[in-house]
């Protein structure tokens, strides 16, 4: 459209609705003499917006090719066994092994992560489930004009915000309660639990309000108490939704890095105990990606865990795609 | 339920319907009583960042003053610019992408795998970790195109992290906008294009800002994907300097930039500045407010713009 020489070139067939309308939109803008046709303009949009979601589709090819690739180059170039990389319960890449490769057990961090992500959503649950049911089932009024808000409002408290509330309330608690350092995966979990709530519940309203109303007042014309509607119909029907909801929310904690990664000590070691200073795959490139020069064997081992991560999030999509299936094809 | 005598299965089902109003009158406590608690949480949080921080973060010198590494006594006046030249850069890039790619996917994409597939790398790029993009962004960025730990790298890293949330909000904009609107547009004999530009942009516009101006808290908030695109630290700043190589001048895309989220991050994890919880504390007191009015601005404005359409 911003073509001067094609506006130059183009022969006056404006459709006068087009041009009283764009006058009354952009108020004095004088009418130009020379204008596009309509199925150039369209064109023209229709190419520009294909282009924008052209940009972003390659950027999330690139993504994926390039983190992809420099995270198996550990196991094709730098010959670092796939299984021992997963199964192995040593990180230390500074020594070096029986066969003289670095010693890169990536299971304490792969635990670690998997440990605080099922810990903060066994957490969040009951809270999230349970102030959905009352913002759409209890007080509907309630939610609209307070809850809601107020999630949004704890959605958009950054991440590092969390990390250092952990770090200066939750360390020193657990550190008083239960001996030790205080940092570790409890911790870890803690904090990702009030970061995951809101999303989680903002899906969790979502899917209990498109229950259809319908199914309520049945219950309800049945004799049904609220909570017999809740429990027996409403949480039944909005079972893939929940399902889905936990699933995002799992998928946000096992990615989140730089809150967990002040609070669970980042001690690469098997977690034995859940105050014991432990480390997540985030936490460890977080920690470690700076230091060391592109393309030695640790750094490469630094994109595997970058590639797990990656992974592990197109599988929670994934999930959340078969899910979504499912309950179609039930409803159906 | 096969009771022969009648009484008896009266009794039976007085007493149920007694147990399942009191079922449900604890429920209803129990419900109750979580709600409580998570907004005790969320004000005690909101009120203690902000308290904690509230000496440094209405402190002038605090706000403007460079940062100190060793000695006490350091601000965070770079790393509040920072914070907001990237954020309106992001905006800058992240915008116009997120308008045109949900124009597409609502105004024509066909119904087919293809726009199947687009839905799908949108929703992936959403639960992509942002230290998975932020460390992307590194390789892509800061190594191979040679930029380094500059702002550029900083702004694209976080277009990725913002693309997916923008498209979403402009998505549900447009298709919320009734469809009557469509066809009164096409036919009226306007294109497709021209609907959409002058009737369901206007239409959607205040969803749109309020989206926007959301997502520019959470950008604001950003810090894992700017560690290692932005980097961690923040030259001092002269605002009367204007070439644009200089280090020192603020306008340079080119120079590192750390943000006020990833000072809080790295002074923190480095924990060699003698007063790091004052510092820190007004740090997040400061990254609190600002997102707090965010929220607020966009509420304000998404209730306005509401009222001034409804009452044309």
């Amino acid at each position: 459209m911003n073509d001067s020489t094609l506006v130059n070139n183009m022969p006056n067939r404006s459709a006068t609705s087009s041009g009283t309308l764009h006058n009354r939109a952009n108020g004095t803008r004088p009418q130009d003499s020379t204008r596009l046709t309509k199925g150039q303009i369209e064109r023209g949009g229709k190419t520009l917006t294909g282009i924008c979601v052209g940009i972003v589709l390659i950027t999330l090819a690139s993504l994926i090719v390039m983190v992809t690739a420099k995270g198996l180059s550990t196991f094709i170039s730098d010959g670092i066994s796939p299984i021992a990389f997963l199964t192995g319960q040593v990180w230390d890449p500074h020594t070096l092994d029986a066969s003289g490769l670095p010693t890169v057990g990536a299971l304490p961090m792969i635990v670690g992560s998997f440990a605080v992500t099922l810990l903060s959503c066994a957490i969040v649950i009951p809270f999230a489930v349970g102030s959905a049911i009352y913002a759409v089932e209890v007080n509907p009024r309630f939610g609209r004009r307070f809850f809601r808000p107020a999630l949004e409002l704890l959605v958009g408290i950054p991440s590092v915000v969390f990390g250092l509330v952990g770090l200066t309330i939750l360390v020193p608690l657990i550190r008083n309660i239960s001996g030790g350092t205080g940092y570790g995966i409890l911790a870890g979990s803690l904090v990702l639990a009030v970061m995951v709530l809101p999303t989680v519940t903002s899906l969790v309203i979502d899917a209990l309000e498109s229950v259809p109303a319908p199914y309520r007042q049945s219950s309800a014309a049945l004799g049904g108490t609220r909570w017999q509607t809740i429990w027996h119909i409403v949480l039944r029907s909005a079972t893939p939704g929940i399902l889905t909801a936990v699933v995002l929310g799992m998928a946000r904690a096992f990615g989140e890095a730089l809150a967990v990664q002040m609070v669970i000590g980042n001690a690469p070691a098997m977690p034995t105990s859940l105050t014991q200073p432990a480390s997540t795959l985030t936490s460890i490139l977080t920690m470690n990606m700076g230091n060391e020069a592109m393309n030695t064997v640790y750094n490469d081992v630094l994109w595997s865990l970058a590639l797990i991560l990656l992974v592990m999030s197109l599988i929670f999509i994934l999930i959340v795609h078969f899910i979504g299936r499912k309950s179609e094809v039930k409803h159906d | 339920m096969t009771k022969s005598n009648g009484a008896e299965t009266m009794k039976y089902s007085q007493r149920s319907i007694r147990h399942a109003q009191r079922n449900d009158k604890i429920a209803t406590g129990v419900l109750t009583a979580i709600v409580a608690a998570i907004f005790v949480l969320l004000i005690s949080l909101i009120v203690y960042i902000i308290a904690s921080g509230a000496n440094k973060a209405f402190d002038l010198q605090f706000l403007t003053s460079k940062p100190e590494q060793f000695k006490e006594g350091g601000g965070i006046g770079p790393e509040l610019f920072n914070s907001f030249y990237l954020l309106v850069l992001t905006l800058l890039i992240s915008l116009p992408l997120s308008l045109g790619a949900a124009i597409f996917l609502v105004e024509y994409a066909p119904d087919n795998e293809v726009t199947h597939a687009v839905k799908t790398a949108i929703e992936v790029l959403a639960s992509l970790p942002s230290i998975v993009v932020g460390l992307f962004g590194f390789l892509l960025f800061v190594i191979s195109f040679g930029w380094g730990f500059s702002i550029l790298s900083g702004a694209l890293a976080l277009t990725i992290f913002n693309i997916p949330l923008l498209v979403r909000v402009i998505q549900q904009a447009l298709e919320s906008v009734p469809q009557s609107q469509r066809d009164a547009g096409l036919a009226l004999g306007l294109s497709r294009w021209e609907t959409t530009v002058h009737i369901l942009l206007p239409c959607a516009m205040p969803a749109i800002i309020t989206g926007v101006i959301l997502s520019a808290g959470r950008v604001f908030g950003e810090a894992a994907a700017l560690i290692y695109t932005a980097g961690q630290s923040a030259p001092a700043l002269d605002f009367t300097n204007f070439n644009l190589s200089s280090y020192a001048c603020p306008w340079n895309i080119w120079r590192p930039a750390e943000t006020l989220a990833v000072h809080i991050w790295k002074i923190n994890s480095e924990g060699v500045v003698p007063d790091l919880a004052a510092v820190s504390n007004g740090s997040a007191a400061v990254l609190m407010i600002c997102v707090l009015l965010f929220n607020l601005l966009a509420r304000w404005f998404g209730r306005h713009a509401e009222r001034k359409l409804m009452s044309e």
